[in-house]
């Protein structure tokens, strides 16, 4: 699907520019594009760099282990085949926090953390597993409690009471959230059920011990 | 309430900050070099991202400046007036999917030309801030590990970022008037 927008995107793009008879809009507008992901890039490694430091002495610290066993619960029944006390589910937890803090370049690099360890338990490396898709179904939607930047730029505009888009931001968020979750549980019961994941006993012992 | 949450929000990263070194420490982990040793792997991941991202940002910006995204705005516009959707939200319905500057700027200039309290401002602040640039999260994400197939993801991307569009709209519409 992925493949078909992004074609679709250019060609329709260049019909349009073509049709217009300023066909040097796509040349101009693809270079900057292409400007455009990269200032983007450059300006996630300071995060990504910074964060992944700090998340690596958490690791080592234990802390992101005792996250996930203290709030293990509700992230369980999200990712039903991430086994228990796993990292990922540590980053995960961060992750969530932070989208609902409105914390968005904190939580970026958590979220790709927490991809790297699924990616660990990811039979297929060129293919998203089931607990990728719920991740980013989570991400996509972002729940969030205070949609900061968006006050500020209300408040710069004069607003009356700024932060009366709260409730509202809130309510959408989950009603999108529930959305997400609901048809990311759809796909997975139709993807994984006729096609039933091989049997791994190595981690069946390991989880009972 | 709200008071409380600004107060989190802003003391929750400081906090982090000198919360997760001095913990590693107590638990005698070699804090700098351990930070270091973590660092390194941000790097890497953030280059990684540059083709995926690079990518994705060509096309939309092609899309964007041949005024394929205005027409299609334009076509559907006469039928939302139809349910009462005031149409200058479209553009940042389509446009919020695919790109977080772009529909962050529209939304700007929906809060500058309309007053940050008039419907039209109320319902464009609530659908930047409710959902997240489904296109972007997914080329991060899936970039940073290399994932070519992604399954159903984008489906349900785009599915929840539509109806976190109609939901905002339908929210505000009851709440503010």
């Amino acid at each position: 699907m992925v493949n078909k927008i992004w074609l679709g995107l250019i060609i329709i793009g260049f019909a349009f520019a073509a049709i217009k008879g300023d066909i040097n809009l796509v040349t101009q507008a693809a270079f900057e594009g292409a400007a455009t992901g990269v200032t983007v890039c450059f300006g996630l490694i300071s995060v990504l760099v910074f964060w992944m430091g700090m998340m690596r002495m958490a690791e080592d610290a234990g802390l992101v282990k005792a996250i996930s066993i203290l709030l293990g619960p509700v992230v369980r029944y999200l990712f039903p085949d991430v086994p228990k006390n796993h990292p990922a589910m540590g980053y995960i937890l961060s992750n969530m926090s932070a989208n609902l803090l409105g914390l968005g370049n904190a939580a970026t690099p958590m979220g790709i953390r927490a991809m790297q360890e699924l990616q660990e338990l990811n039979p297929d490396k060129e293919t998203a597993s089931a607990a990728m898709c719920t991740l980013l179904a989570l991400n996509t939607a972002s729940i969030t409690l205070i949609p900061t930047t968006l006050i500020a730029i209300r408040l710069n505009f004069g607003s009356a009471n700024a932060a009366e888009i709260v409730g509202s931001t809130l309510l959408a968020t989950a009603i999108a959230t529930t959305a997400a979750v609901a048809a990311d549980r759809w796909y997975r019961n139709r993807t994984f059920r006729r096609t039933p994941t091989p049997p791994a006993p190595a981690a069946t012992i390991t989880l009972k011990r | 309430m709200l008071g409380w949450i600004n107060i989190i929000s802003a003391w929750a990263v400081p906090a982090m900050i000198a919360f997760i070194p001095l913990y590693a420490f107590m638990k005698k982990v070699p804090v700098y070099e351990s930070f270091v040793e973590g660092a390194k792997d941000g790097f890497s991941t953030a280059i990684g991202i540059i083709p995926h991202l690079v990518g994705m940002m060509v096309a939309i910006s092609v899309f964007r400046a041949s005024g394929a995204l205005e027409f299609f705005v334009g076509w559907m516009g006469p039928w939302l007036e139809k349910l009462q959707v005031p149409a200058e939200i479209l553009p940042l319905g389509i446009l919020r999917p695919l790109t977080g500057t772009g529909s962050l700027a529209f939304t700007t200039d929906l809060i500058k030309t309309y007053g940050p309290d008039s419907m039209i401002g109320r319902i464009a602040s609530t659908i930047q801030g409710s959902t997240d640039t489904t296109l972007y999260v997914l080329t991060v994400y899936f970039g940073a590990v290399g994932i070519r197939n992604g399954r159903y993801a984008l489906k349900v991307g785009l599915f929840s970022d539509f109806v976190g569009f109609v939901a905002a709209i339908g929210v505000c519409l009851l709440i503010f008037s």
